[in-house]
């Protein structure tokens, strides 16, 4: 297991480092770069001051190299400086971004919180819902709530999250006002009367974000509980005279639950994705709303480091599903 | 359709696969849904000609509601949007079936290549890891905003939009399908009638196209079906991030994130083209999944 851990360890860094290549050349290479979108008014000699102050005038590897250095060395070294009040990044240039001039990580730093509280959020209640569906409707296949739980699946799988959210919004926002419609950043929870508030502001982007990953959630779970359900085992279980409960409780969900654990943390790095679409449409100001400013503002920095973000998290989160399906089911140990 | 899809062979198969399409009901349903709306958006426009007004009538029949003259109403600048539904389906679903078919050539390509060509494997599975690990909804937009002025300027804005928005989709989904074909030619290519045509001297590309591609094409087509559905859903998001179509030339996702900003006082123009984005996906995944079962010789029952 150690040894498996460690090679696909080693086997994520080219991963990464392609990536990373890709990111890089794709936004420096591209002929809409903010180099364009200087005035002309401007006069030549400044407009070369600007050049050089932004460091675009050094040749790309160089750019890359130093990119990867301060992502991978700098960043974390201030990070840890700033915990520990130590002095490793010494006083190194940060990622900075072209909008604000300010480091990129201070930004998504600020911004974290929001997104990983509605998207965590969302993500929790989704496995919450999703579960209980899967393993009744396994149960009971071809029943009426089996029936139900496909076509609600089928419609989650079908039905953008734009439009189920724009749907919430005019259900429970318009025409019902029992939810307002946009989120409130500056909100911060002290006592009851505000964290009713923020429940109530959260609720439209959790259920909207909710929905979506329950219906997969609920599939996986659904075919993973047919699969245990005709073994050979449950049969001995009942034979031994087990109630239902305990069979279909402990022993069938117990092990059907091992692909459905990594399912979930395969669909981690999805959610983040899809919050892009949850946080411009709610106004959730996270790290997928920054990323579209980002984006309409060609600030070149702040667009890698945040694609980059996300290509780490999938990496990261393929990384952690393939340890734990090892982990949990001990037929499957890859070595 | 469906019954002449699987490749040019006798009749009585394709009838034994429109035999068990027909019996899933949701791929019945969905089939019906498409083709109505392929009706809706290609014949449409032919029968529905809504008559051409000239500015200063346009403005005064700004944001109305249905009525016998605007079916669905018009928009905030007095156009007819039952005519701009039209408009947009037929973008969208074309955006749809193209990006899937660059993205099943691709994935087919290097499924193929990958499959049957023993040192090809390491390095082409290895290149779809990597694809598939990539921020494919950051990456698209990334790549839409840069590129998007200059090839507007080499095709023009409307051509220029849709050639980049269809390819950027083709080339960014193209894995699902490489590693489905790579894992079919694998088992196929050490069947006997592959080794039959490799002992009497057939070439590569012969064995290739003669014997294993006609073999994959249940599943790759299954795949495409999925695929439609995914690059509709993927370029209705794009221009609901407001980098996709251009507004005189919108989509159904453009016509959703146009309508947004009326929302609290024309719920309608929100809905019904997100209504047509959800019926869409839902039809044609629908049908996929009949397809997948009529394909599969195994359910069939013969």
């Amino acid at each position: 297991m150690l040894t498996f851990t460690l090679r696909r360890l080693l086997l994520a860094i080219p991963t990464l480092l392609f990536i990373s290549l890709v990111i890089f050349l794709l936004v420096d290479l591209a002929p809409g770069s903010p180099l364009s979108e200087i005035p002309l008014t401007v006069p030549p000699e400044v407009r070369q001051k600007m050049i050089e102050a932004m460091g675009a005038d050094q040749p790309v590897l160089v750019r890359y190299l130093l990119w990867l250095r301060q992502f991978f060395w700098v960043e974390p070294a201030t990070l840890i400086d700033g915990w520990f009040g130590t002095s490793l990044a010494g006083g190194e240039q940060r990622i900075l971004s072209w909008q604000t001039r300010s480091p990129v990580f201070t930004m998504i730093g600020q911004r974290i919180p929001q997104t990983l509280t509605v998207v965590g959020t969302a993500y929790l209640l989704g496995v919450l819902i999703a579960l209980p569906i899967g393993i009744y409707s396994a149960y009971r296949q071809y029943s009426w709530f089996d029936q139900a739980g496909t076509l609600f699946a089928m419609i989650g799988f079908s039905v953008p999250t734009f439009f189920t959210g724009t749907l919430l919004i005019i259900i429970f926002a318009v025409w019902l006002p029992w939810f307002p419609t946009k989120y409130d950043t500056n909100l911060t929870v002290t006592d009851w009367q505000s964290f009713v508030q923020q429940v109530r502001q959260m609720a439209l982007p959790v259920l909207t974000l909710a929905l979506a990953n329950a219906a997969a959630i609920s599939r996986y779970m659904r075919s993973s509980m047919l699969d245990n359900m005709g073994q050979d085992y449950v049969r001995t279980a009942r034979a031994k005279g087990m109630s239902e409960r305990t069979v279909v409780l402990k022993h069938v969900l117990r092990n059907s639950l091992i692909p459905v654990v990594t399912v979930i943390a395969l669909g981690i790095p999805a959610i983040f994705g899809g919050a892009i679409i949850t946080e411009n449409l709610f106004g959730v100001n996270g790290i997928g709303a920054a990323l579209i400013l980002a984006i309409h503002a060609s600030d070149l920095p702040t667009v890698q480091t945040l694609a980059f973000i996300f290509a780490v998290l999938i990496v990261l989160f393929n990384l952690i599903a393939d340890i734990l399906y090892g982990l949990l089911d001990p037929r499957i140990r890859y070595d | 359709m469906t019954d002449a899809a699987p490749a040019p062979r006798p009749r009585s198969q394709g009838r034994a696969i429109w035999d068990q399409f027909r019996t899933h009901k949701g791929a019945l349903f969905g089939l019906i849904v498409l083709c109505l709306l392929v009706l809706f958006v290609v014949i449409g426009p032919l029968v529905w000609q809504p008559e051409k007004l000239r500015v200063a009538e346009a403005l005064k029949v700004r944001n109305l509601g249905p009525s016998w003259r605007f079916p669905l109403g018009t928009d905030q600048l007095g156009r007819d949007m039952l005519y701009r539904m039209m408009q947009a389906g037929k973008v969208s679903l074309a955006v749809g079936f193209i990006a899937m078919m660059i993205a099943i050539f691709v994935g087919t390509t290097i499924g193929v290549l990958a499959g049957y060509f023993r040192p090809l494997d390491g390095p082409l599975m290895r290149l779809t890891d990597m694809f598939l690990a990539l921020p494919l909804v950051p990456l698209l937009l990334v790549l839409v905003m840069l590129f998007r002025d200059r090839i507007a300027g080499s095709l023009g804005p409307e051509t220029g939009a849709f050639v980049l928005i269809v390819f950027a989709i083709g080339i960014t989904s193209w894995m699902q399908a490489a590693r489905i074909v790579r894992g079919e030619v694998l088992a196929l290519r050490e069947r006997e009638y592959v080794l039959a045509a490799r002992s009497i001297g057939a070439a590569p590309r012969r064995i290739i196209f003669r014997h294993i591609l006609p073999n994959v094409i249940s599943p790759v087509m299954v795949a495409a079906t999925l695929g439609v559905a995914e690059a509709i859903i993927t370029e209705s998001v794009l221009s609901f991030l407001g980098l996709g179509f251009p507004p005189d030339f919108p989509t159904w996702g453009r016509l959703l994130y146009d309508g947004l900003q009326y929302m609290q006082l024309y719920p309608e123009r929100v809905l019904w083209p997100g209504l047509a984005i959800s019926l869409t996906v839902l039809a044609v995944n629908y049908i996929g999944d009949g397809l997948r079962d009529a394909l599969d010789p195994r359910i069939r029952g013969r």
